[in-house]
């Protein structure tokens, strides 16, 4: 029943079969395990085009919850492949365990080596880094996507409930999924532990000199303000406060907040992990002693899929720098940085694994992007002057700080806006008070109009948002007689 | 780590089992129609629908279906690699596009990247309308599927055709007609055969063989009862020639077909004549109701008459003619002088479109302002207009409210008589079908006549 009507029946070339594939898995295997990765059991699975446009519009899942969003996101995906506009990956692989891939049957030989050392270069990562490792149970991956799935399906086929109550909720926690905690190794505290630390915090510290200080007044903190800390997790704190959910819809949110976890972490680390993953399949495929027409094939693919891209960020170019970077100063370093760092304390092996387990994209950046890196990848800042964009800071001696920042600013959740629950009975009539932590840049505010609709329609309250907008305090409100803007003194 | 990668083949019956999207590109499709239904009035308002190719394919704008989420604005800056030799003040791209080109396709980090508009066929925009409208189904068919009525008489026979025409009677006829006259020549043919036999050791005589062939080869491709060959080269002589004798199959030259003329009518001939008063401001819901009253009155009359031309007259005080697409978007203040698109109506009429071979049809769309000095003279010509037209019709289109502080002209033309003048008052959409239905209602051809 495809949508294609040439998929899968015209004769097939390639110039590989299965067993070459196996055969170059095993090499490939044996240098992963000389490298020193640590994978999890990998699986591939060949697919045409049509299968991975499939896969492309649900994550990479094979088993999804339905949503139109996702018909859309295939239209698209599709319309853009069939014009040309953009091709298809060489690969996609899901973080499970074992963690699954899919390979282009339609790939010659070289680049399904090249693919295959990548995918192992992915798997390393997400089996070792720290953002993954908090996130997310690999083992259980598949598992509960299917479940979730299962559910929503459930409930669109319930004739008491159906796809419109499905897609209410559906649509307004799509439009809110983000707004949740980004970095899980961050223990969130219960409300009895918070209640232990607010306690805490209001006692102050313990005075050796009390006996002569006058007695402090503890104030004792509002124990029935929900919450107690401002809350991340929009998503989760409407479906434990609004008591007028039903079950399904509490589930629903459940499902979208799990979901959105699954993918902070891969947001929170694509440049790291697609400059990991590039790295390991250059150091494979050399060490591999290629024929030397695959060897030339390889040279420019991986230069095709690795290059600058003026005007761009390509997370594979800049992530490969700062890999080869790192292990060029642990091995090779320069004078003037043994005279600043001191000479290298530990193997570039050694500090490269370090860096793959406890760093995420954003203190990758800080801590590894140098200024000479910068300058020579002529990263620049712009900022919008009228109709155009134009360039604003460039990495020079007194701009390559600030651009820094800015890319910083611009890479994983860090392009998000942060949005917590100050309190949920606001005013005495459970309006929910939001607060955005404004760090300079200002919320699109058609967007944030109707994301406030979707966020009123889920807590079934007026909902207020705090905001900057132009430099000025504002309140956004979204109630039953609409939205409006209000400055805040 | 141990070598237990699993490679999965591919395997067609499963690619082509799974097409998992089609539920949901299926629900995504719906919401842009909804979409598009939502917003019909604003897009039937602004297009060129009358008479116009049904494939053709409008852009239309969608609202509803875009994804939306707290993003940051304009005023955030980003970062991006140059060529080399960036500098400041350098313009590297336009805002409203995703940035200079974001590769970051997660997440949606600025808005902008979702498309708003769709393509859709008039067809399907027609169709919408027609649930927009609330027309009743039955109705819808009708004027869905445009099925000129034009007529066909049977004229003599030929011996080629369509299958379809095929006279058996008369076909059957010319075979035994041929039957009688092979009979002779055939006789002749077995007797110079009997005699020839003696001399003969295997296969027919030349002669007889032509005269087999004649009969039997040709006839081969015309009907299943072909001649047995191999019998006939087996034991050729006379005991295969009487074979031939006892079947005589039909050949090619016996078949007649009917012969069909298409005769068109003269009656068949329609002229719509679409008059609007423009003086006034048209909004978009007064356009969408003047669009599609005239949309369905064209549709209408090209399900009966096989030739249909529409003539669209716009005016003011003074009057023109224009095309669709300046019908809708002319706007022009001042006096009105209803009459004067009255007279130019007769005016083309007389020119073009002479009432012995056209079938008439006028409609007036206005707001009901005219000048009081001006009415005896629309009054005239609406009186002459109802005389050589089908059906001439007056409506004004007041969207709801604005009825009870502007003048309206319904009262005037109520003085006129005629059987085939109507008026009709349209106040919401949903007044179209009804009036529509009454306007037609007193068409002074009926159908079937």
């Amino acid at each position: 029943m495809s949508a294609t009507p040439n998929s899968g029946v015209a004769p097939h070339i390639t110039n590989w079969s299965l067993n070459d594939l196996v055969e170059w898995d095993e090499r490939i295997l044996e240098k992963v395990a000389e490298f020193g990765l640590s994978c999890y059991p990998q699986e591939f699975e060949l697919c045409d085009h049509t299968g991975m446009l499939g896969y492309m519009a649900y994550s990479g899942m094979p088993s999804h919850y339905p949503h139109w969003s996702y018909g859309k996101s295939y239209e698209k995906l599709k319309t853009l492949y069939d014009h040309g506009v953009s091709g298809l990956p060489y690969e996609m692989v899901i973080n499970s365990n074992p963690a699954i891939a899919y390979l282009m049957r339609d790939n010659s030989l070289l680049l399904q080596i090249l693919t295959v050392a990548h995918v192992y270069g992915h798997n390393d990562f997400f089996k070792n880094n720290f953002t993954f490792k908090s996130a997310t149970r690999a083992e259980l991956t598949i598992e509960a996507f299917k479940s979730a799935a299962m559910r929503v399906r459930r409930y669109v086929e319930d004739p008491s409930i159906g796809v419109e109550k499905v897609e209410r909720i559906l649509d307004a926690a799509h439009a809110l999924s983000w707004q949740c905690r980004r970095n899980f190794a961050i223990k969130k505290l219960s409300p009895l532990e918070q209640m232990a630390r607010a306690e805490d915090t209001a006692q102050g510290r313990p005075d050796p000199f009390q006996k002569i200080h006058a007695r402090k007044t503890v104030e004792v903190p509002d124990f029935h303000k929900v919450p107690l800390e401002p809350d991340e997790d929009l998503l989760l704190f409407i479906r434990d406060h609004n008591p007028f959910l039903a079950d399904f819809e509490k589930d629903l949110l459940t499902i979208v907040d799990e979901e959105a976890k699954y993918f902070i972490s891969m947001m929170e680390t694509k440049i790291m992990n697609e400059g990991w993953a590039s790295y390991w399949h250059k150091r494979i495929l050399e060490s591999l002693d290629l024929p030397q027409g695959l060897h030339l094939e390889f040279i420019v693919n991986h230069n095709q899929v690795v290059r600058p891209i003026p005007g761009q960020i390509n997370p594979y170019h800049l992530g490969l720098k700062i890999w080869e970077d790192i292990y060029r100063r642990y091995t090779t370093p320069t004078a003037d940085e043994i005279k600043r760092d001191g000479p290298p304390t530990k193997s570039a092996a050694e500090k490269m694994f370090e860096v793959r387990e406890v760093e995420r994209d954003a203190s990758f950046l800080r801590r590894y992007l140098t200024e000479e890196l910068m300058r020579e990848m002529d990263i620049f800042e712009y900022e919008a002057r009228g109709e155009e964009l134009v360039v604003s800071k460039v990495a020079d001696d007194d701009g390559w700080k600030e651009v820094k920042a800015t890319l910083i600013k611009s890479v994983g959740t860090n392009s998000i806006p942060v949005l917590k629950v100050e309190d949920a009975d606001f005013g005495g009539n459970r309006t929910l008070y939001v607060k955005h932590d404004h760090d300079g840049r200002d919320l699109h505010i058609e967007y944030a109009e109707k994301s406030l609709n979707y966020l009123q329609r889920l807590w079934g309250r007026e909902v207020v948002l705090e905001t900057v907008l132009d430099g000025k305090r504002s309140l956004l409100c979204s109630n039953d007689r609409g939205f409006s803007v209000r400055a805040l003194k | 780590m141990s070598g237990d990668t699993i490679f999965r083949e591919y395997r067609i019956s499963d690619a082509e089992r799974s097409d998992r999207s089609a539920g949901d590109r299926l629900r995504h499709r719906q919401k842009v129609r909804e979409s598009i239904r939502e917003n019909i009035a604003d897009i039937i308002a602004e297009e060129s629908i009358i008479g116009k190719d049904k494939d053709r394919v409008i852009k239309v704008p969608l609202r509803g279906i875009k994804e939306y989420r707290f993003v940051f604005g304009d005023n955030s800056p980003g970062a991006s690699q140059g060529d080399g030799d960036s500098r400041p003040g350098q313009v590297v791209g336009k805002t409203g596009k995703d940035g200079p080109g974001k590769g970051d396709e997660h997440a949606g980090d600025r808005p902008g990247v979702d498309y708003y508009e769709t393509d859709v066929t008039l067809e399907e925009l027609i169709e919408i309308m027609f649930e927009d409208l609330e027309l009743p189904n039955l109705e819808r068919r009708a004027l869905r599927e445009i099925q000129s009525e034009y007529s066909s008489r049977r004229k003599g026979y030929r011996k080629v055709g369509i299958r379809i025409r095929l006279d058996k009677r008369r076909t059957a006829k010319q075979r035994v007609m041929r039957m009688l006259a092979a009979e002779k020549r055939s006789d002749a043919a077995a007797r110079a055969l009997q005699e020839s036999q003696a001399d003969r050791e295997n296969g027919a005589d030349a002669d007889v063989d032509g005269a087999l062939d004649e009969i039997a080869l040709e006839d081969s491709a015309l009907d299943e009862g072909t001649i047995d060959e191999e019998a006939l080269a087996d034991s050729p002589g006379v005991a295969a020639f009487q074979r031939v004798r006892h079947r005589f199959p039909f050949h090619q030259k016996d078949l007649r077909y009917k012969h069909v003329e298409v005769d068109t009518k003269e009656e068949s001939n329609a002229a719509v004549i679409c008059i609007m008063d423009t003086s006034g401001s048209m909004d978009t819901m007064k356009k969408y109701l003047a669009r599609s009253f005239f949309f369905l009155l064209y549709q209408f009359i090209s399900t009966r008459y096989r030739n249909v031309e529409i003539v669209f007259i716009a005016h003011h005080t003074e009057a023109s003619e224009v095309t669709e697409e300046e019908f809708f978007h002319k706007g022009e203040s001042g006096g009105t002088f209803i009459s004067s698109g009255y007279a130019k109506a007769l005016e083309i009429i007389a020119a073009r479109y002479h009432p012995s071979l056209w079938n008439l049809y006028a409609f007036h769309c206005s707001d009901g302002d005219n000048f009081d000095s001006d009415n005896p003279a629309a009054l005239k010509d609406a009186e002459e207009l109802a005389e050589i037209c089908n059906l001439f019709g007056y409506g004004e289109i007041k969207p709801l409210g604005s009825r009870y502080y502007e003048s309206s002209m319904l009262n005037v033309f109520r003085r006129i008589q005629a059987p085939n003048f109507h008026t009709v008052l349209i106040e919401r959409k949903e007044d179209i079908w009804p009036s529509f239905k009454a306007f037609l209602a007193k068409d002074r051809v009926k159908e079937g006549s």
